[in-house]
């Protein structure tokens, strides 16, 4: 099958509402078949316009939308064949679980014997056989999304979005509903196109995240690497958690620089968005890369001062003033070596130059 | 035993439900004397009416009275052959207090209702009547005109004697008891509230129907046009009703009649020559015309109210599911609109059945409604029992109406809002 790295291709795709602001920008995007791909960006950053472009509820101001290779921006939505689960759920409310599951099999003429296997077959996936009669209104959260998701995957779909579909669900239902998408997900491997703010559901579940704000992808890249090697400061500050100090880079070598601090002090960092002498700079860096009384060849070494102790249970969260930066956090496991962690002790921080990463300065 | 260990009690001993009740009586007195006011406001103005209505319908005491000695004898009269001198002597005896304090005239109209000719006889008999002698009445009445001989005029007089009658309501739909007591239909050039009743049902019904088929797009419209557009549309919508009905009324008939506007400007573009203006005016279709634009506003409100709930996200389900446009509009929003459709043709049917200033205005001969007929028997007939009798059969109608909705789609299904 060709174009399977280019099933759905997003190409030089602008949206604008008003005709002066653009909401979504030049935005390249391919999705391999049968990925896990999410969308993620705090509110308006453009990522459910996009799904909107996809599903066909919104028309792209210039650019054009492939899906397996076809130009879809004339097809109107209810021909497309993408399977689409909504934030509120949208169920309709005058059908029982089966009619809302048999809706897109009818409209699609598919006969009665096929319909009712067909149901029986994703009522089992979402594990809710036995609620064909039930109405929308007598099924909790929970249940409610997971007959969403069965509606929007029952009729085959070559491509399902989902728009924060979790939204709306408890925090003990949350999780465990994006462990039950992802398992849906790999066992029948339909592509999935997830959008979210939610930046634990997107590192949990997706193959690949696009990171969005302003309209425009600012990293794609796996979980992973998204969370290890953020490309800008604003991914790294989406993303996990964050300390920055900001700086002027005064020294850079190939993977290695110097970076002069506002209050005078140097460290060493690793050069991923800048290029030379003089430019301004933030440093990242992760809290849990950075540790009290380094070893040796740890190349940043810095004497901090504890402002606050958190306790989390498993660790300890700490608060420093280090290097002018009062915001300074770092993870302690829990552990009883560690008695000195007290309010106004001072204690002895390190950490590897690969790890605090020279980023834009926003 | 167990009923008795299952009596919960409050921590001071005293049972949970009686010292609940009492925690309640507060608020309860509290709630009522709230309501108070209102409920007293429409005992009086609502319920008494209705009441005074219903036994003005079936009152007939009027003659019962005037006539006591004559209806005591006639108790036991078989009604076959001519009454008795008992008989006569009373009823000469009764007409000559109502003579004598000049209310015979009233009588004569009673019973001319009940029978032609009864009008002549008793004027005549009320002259004569001055000179009889005492004993053998029924020999010197029978003098007075042939007509008293005749039992017919007798078995009239009877069915009078009953304090309360449904006669009224058999007038109402074109009936009537003859003179065996039978329920027959009046001659059919007679025939006039039958054809108004089914008049009003089918003005009614039509404008319902108008009314629909105009106000489901606009009221969708208004649910999902951005707000500054709305407002303005709704202020549209709700324009008329900060207009006098008369006022609306007037420009209709200013805009529909021979010599109108709409007539003229038919003339102006070619459509219809100008000795062949249409009549849009005192007919049916002019009722049509303006009970529909009158009525409109109380459709679009309850549809607008239920679609404002209609999650647009429903039809994007749809039609992401792979519903045509019509599809998804048909088995989803349509169904879901149902509870807005149904309070909509309801309070509009209600209003229309009862109409009464617009068809009276616009109405003609053609295009007016039973509720002009209630008010034409209060006005000018002053025939007051006939009018309640017909107010209170248009009330049953609207109750019936209501009843066969509440079967069929639910009254608790209705939203107005």
């Amino acid at each position: 099958m060709p174009n399977k790295e280019q099933f759905v291709r997003f190409d030089k795709v602008d949206k604008s509402y008003d005709g002066k602001v653009l909401v979504v920008k030049d935005l390249n995007l391919d999705i391999a078949e049968g990925e896990f791909i999410t969308m993620l960006g705090p509110s308006g950053s453009g990522k459910t316009t996009c799904l909107m472009m996809l599903a066909g509820f919104e028309t792209p101001t210039n650019g054009e939308i492939y899906l397996d290779s076809n130009p879809i921006s004339n097809i109107p939505p209810h021909k497309r064949g993408i399977g689409m689960v909504f934030q509120n759920y949208a169920l309709f409310p005058h059908m029982t679980v089966y009619e809302n599951l048999a809706f897109p099999l009818k409209v699609r003429k598919i006969s009665k014997e096929e319909i009712d296997k067909k149901v029986d077959k994703v009522l089992s996936m979402v594990s809710l056989s036995g609620f064909e009669k039930r109405m929308p209104n007598q099924l909790s959260g929970g249940q409610q999304q997971r007959v969403a998701v069965a509606r929007a995957l029952v009729f085959d779909p070559q491509v399902v979005l989902m728009d924060e579909p979790l939204g709306a669900l408890d925090k003990n239902l949350r999780e465990s509903m994006q462990y039950e998408i992802k398992h849906i997900h790999e066992s029948i491997g339909v592509t999935v196109v997830y959008v979210t703010h939610d930046q634990g559901e997107a590192l949990t579940m997706s193959n690949r995240i696009a990171v969005f704000n302003d309209g425009k992808v600012q990293q794609l890249s796996s979980p992973d690497k998204l969370y290890e090697e953020p490309v800008n400061s604003f991914v790294a500050e989406f993303i996990g958690e964050n300390n920055t100090f900001s700086g002027e880079v005064t020294d850079i070598s190939k993977n290695k620089c110097k970076v002069k601090l506002d209050l005078g002090k140097e460290i060493i960092a690793n050069p991923i968005k800048v290029k030379s002498k003089g430019e301004k700079t933030i440093v990242s860096l992760r809290p849990e890369r950075a540790i009290i009384d380094p070893e040796n060849q740890m190349d940043n070494k810095h004497k901090g001062k504890i402002e606050e102790v958190i306790y989390h249970g498993d660790h300890t969260r700490v608060r420093l003033d280090i290097l002018g930066n009062k915001e300074f956090i770092l993870k302690v496991p829990n552990s009883s070596a560690r008695m000195d962690i007290k309010v106004g002790n001072e204690i002895n921080v390190g950490w590897n130059s690969h790890d605090s990463r020279a980023l834009d300065p926003k | 035993m167990s009923s008795e260990s299952q009596k919960i009690l409050t921590t001071d001993g005293i049972p949970l439900e009686e010292s609940l009740k009492k925690t309640e009586r507060k608020n309860k007195i509290k709630a009522f004397l709230l309501v108070c006011p209102l409920l007293f406001f429409l005992i009086i103005s609502y319920v008494s009416p209705i009441v005074g209505m219903l036994f003005t319908s079936v009152d007939d005491r009027m003659v019962t009275n005037m006539l006591p000695k004559t209806f005591k004898a006639m108790e036991d009269w078989d009604g076959k052959d001519l009454p008795s001198e008992k008989v006569f002597e009373a009823f000469y005896l009764d007409y000559k207090i109502l003579v004598d304090e000049n209310r015979h005239g009233k009588l004569a109209t009673q019973m001319n209702y009940e029978k032609n000719g009864f009008k002549s006889i008793l004027k005549k008999l009320a002259r004569k009547q001055k000179k009889f002698e005492e004993g053998n009445y029924k020999e010197q009445i029978m003098k007075v005109h042939k007509r008293w001989g005749q039992v017919d005029y007798w078995r009239a007089i009877k069915r009078r004697a009953p304090s309360y009658s449904y006669i009224k309501y058999l007038k109402g739909v074109d009936m009537y008891e003859n003179e065996e007591g039978k329920i027959v239909e009046v001659p059919e050039d007679r025939r006039i509230y039958k054809i108004l009743w089914l008049r009003t049902l089918e003005i009614a019904l039509v404008v319902t129907i108008f009314c629909f088929l105009l106000a489901y797009p606009i009221a969708h419209l208004l649910a999902t046009l951005p707000m500054k557009y709305s407002n303005l549309l709704m202020i549209c919508v709700l324009l008329p009703f900060w207009t006098s009905l008369l006022v609306r009324t007037a420009s209709w008939m200013i805009l529909l009649q021979q010599q109108g506007l709409v007539n003229d400007f038919l003339v102006w573009i070619g459509i219809v020559a100008d000795d062949h203006r249409p009549v849009m005016m005192y007919n049916k279709i002019g009722t049509y015309i303006a009970m529909t634009q009158i009525l409109l506003p109380f459709m679009v409100l309850p549809l607008y109210s239920v679609m404002k709930t209609i999650s647009p996200s429903l039809m994007r389900a749809g039609k992401s599911l792979g519903g045509t446009p019509f599809i998804t509009f048909w088995k989803i929003y349509f169904p879901l609109t149902i509870p807005g459709i149904g309070a909509g043709c309801l309070l509009v049917f209600i209003l229309a059945i009862g109409y009464y200033i617009t068809p009276e205005l616009v109405g003609g001969a053609s295009g007016t409604l039973i509720s002009n007929q209630i008010a034409y028997h209060m006005k000018h007939t002053l025939d007051w029992s006939f009018a309640s009798a017909m107010g209170l059969m248009l009330l049953t109608g609207v109750l019936v109406v209501y009843w066969v909705y509440n079967k069929l789609v639910g009254i608790d299904n209705i939203k107005l809002g």
